[in-house]
């Protein structure tokens, strides 16, 4: 038997009622084990405003590289409790914060290790499918080789890598047009 | 390492198009650089699992969830998740949200001049059972207008939010009613280029789970991203 896929429909603007239970502002409980990170960001639309209406839901491993998934045979350590599974809803003003541990080195596609990242989906009204993406974390030497990032246009590579800002916060901003559109994923 | 079993691309037609001029927000709001092909990794196969204790017991059940009942036609939806390949997906996260009767969501947001059902505010969440299914009771949701274009409303509607077994087929979508005259009007639907993909999306009339005396019924089947490789069953020379 082979189906289709259901189409993809909008969140529209009162995504929240449906979406908020989930709301996670700290993706590893005390127990995990890693760097603490906060990452701070801006859902930007093309005309440079917030988007106040968005989302974005982040999956990511643990500090060892392990995802709390069946599919992930990996012999590496989970810590109980750790999901690896955020959402963030942007505030008014399109902003987003979330704290959680750097992910540690997860198996590419040769079976080289990818450089740490966490996964991102961002939805939001007026976005009628969703889009993926991923934030590398800045200064990490595994980035020059890591297989997906080095198939983004190097000129826009730097989209999807956090930036050190003030008091240990990374800032990661999502820009849906524009100069500094990021890099969004087809897989 | 073993290889990916990767998941099939989607079918074309089957899939809205970023940059829609008739709903007007997607102007500002698409992406105008080609997204970047990328391999499906550990990264994008695996995705969050829930499980009972993220839910309650009256999650699934709309009219419930305050002292009194919500205004309006009671009604049941349930259907089932499955993969492209026809395989139901157990287990996994199905989350909806709705207007009331009246056409209003209770967002501080929804400005439409209709009234707020104190006993109703329109989410629900279940897991799927063994076999895929789902079963939501609510209440039938209200016709409601937006500023897309003059004199715009939207069709009765209820959002659909599904995780599937990898972060890359999730997904979020809008089950419609069957026979709404607002469909053919609705950019959101009609954005769905594939006439046969965009009636998927239309719920149909349930008789079999109707309760006499309290609930008419629709089904609507849910179908995420399916593997390109199924696992074969052994001959039986191996």
């Amino acid at each position: 038997m082979s189906l289709y896929a259901s189409g993809s429909q909008t969140v529209g603007p009162y995504l929240h009622i449906g979406l908020t239970w989930l709301n996670t502002s700290n993706i590893a409980g005390p127990g995990v084990k890693g760097e603490r990170v906060t990452i701070h960001g801006r859902l930007v639309d093309g005309d440079g405003v917030g988007v106040g209406d968005g989302l974005i839901e982040i999956w990511q491993a643990n500090a060892e590289g392990a995802y709390a998934h069946p599919e992930d045979r990996q012999k590496k350590t989970l810590e109980k409790g750790f999901r690896g599974f955020g959402r963030i809803p942007t505030d008014a003003k399109g902003a987003f914060e979330f704290t959680t541990i750097k992910a540690g080195r997860v198996p590419g596609p040769d079976g080289k290790l990818q450089a740490p990242h966490l996964s991102v989906t961002v939805f939001m009204r007026g976005l009628l499918k969703q889009l993926s993406t991923r934030v590398y974390f800045p200064g990490d030497p595994a980035n020059a080789q890591d297989p997906v990032l080095n198939l983004v246009p190097a000129a826009r590579r730097a989209t999807l890598v956090a930036r050190r800002g003030s008091k240990g916060v990374l800032e990661w901003n999502i820009v849906l047009q524009g100069k500094d559109e990021t890099a969004f994923f087809d897989f | 390492m073993s290889k990916i079993n990767a998941y099939r691309r989607f079918h074309p037609g089957t899939q809205p198009e970023y940059d829609f001029p008739f709903y007007a927000s997607t102007a500002r709001r698409h992406p105008t650089q080609p997204l970047v092909i990328v391999p499906q990794t550990l990264s994008e196969i695996t995705g969050p699992v829930f499980g009972t204790d993220d839910l309650k017991p009256t999650d699934h059940d709309l009219t419930r969830q305050h002292k009194g009942d919500p205004i309006g036609e009671r009604i049941i939806v349930s259907g089932r998740v499955l993969d492209e390949n026809g395989r139901p997906l157990p287990h996994t996260l199905v989350e909806v949200w709705q207007a009331n009767a009246a056409g209003r969501y209770p967002h501080k947001n929804d400005t439409h001049n209709a009234p707020v059902d104190p006993n109703f505010s329109g989410a629900g969440r279940a897991l799927t059972d063994a076999e895929g299914r789902y079963r939501f009771i609510s209440i039938r949701p209200g016709e409601y207008p937006w500023r897309n274009h003059y004199n715009a409303w939207r069709p009765a509607h209820i959002h659909f939010s599904l995780f599937g077994r990898a972060f890359l087929t999730r997904m979020v979508t809008q089950m419609y009613f069957p026979g709404d005259p607002l469909l053919e009007y609705d950019p959101m639907y009609m954005s769905i280029p594939d006439a046969k993909a965009r009636v998927r999306l239309v719920s149909q009339f349930d008789w079999e789970n109707t309760v006499p005396e309290h609930a008419l019924a629709y089904r609507f089947d849910i179908v995420l991203r399916g593997r390109e490789a199924t696992p074969m069953d052994k001959s039986p020379g191996e």
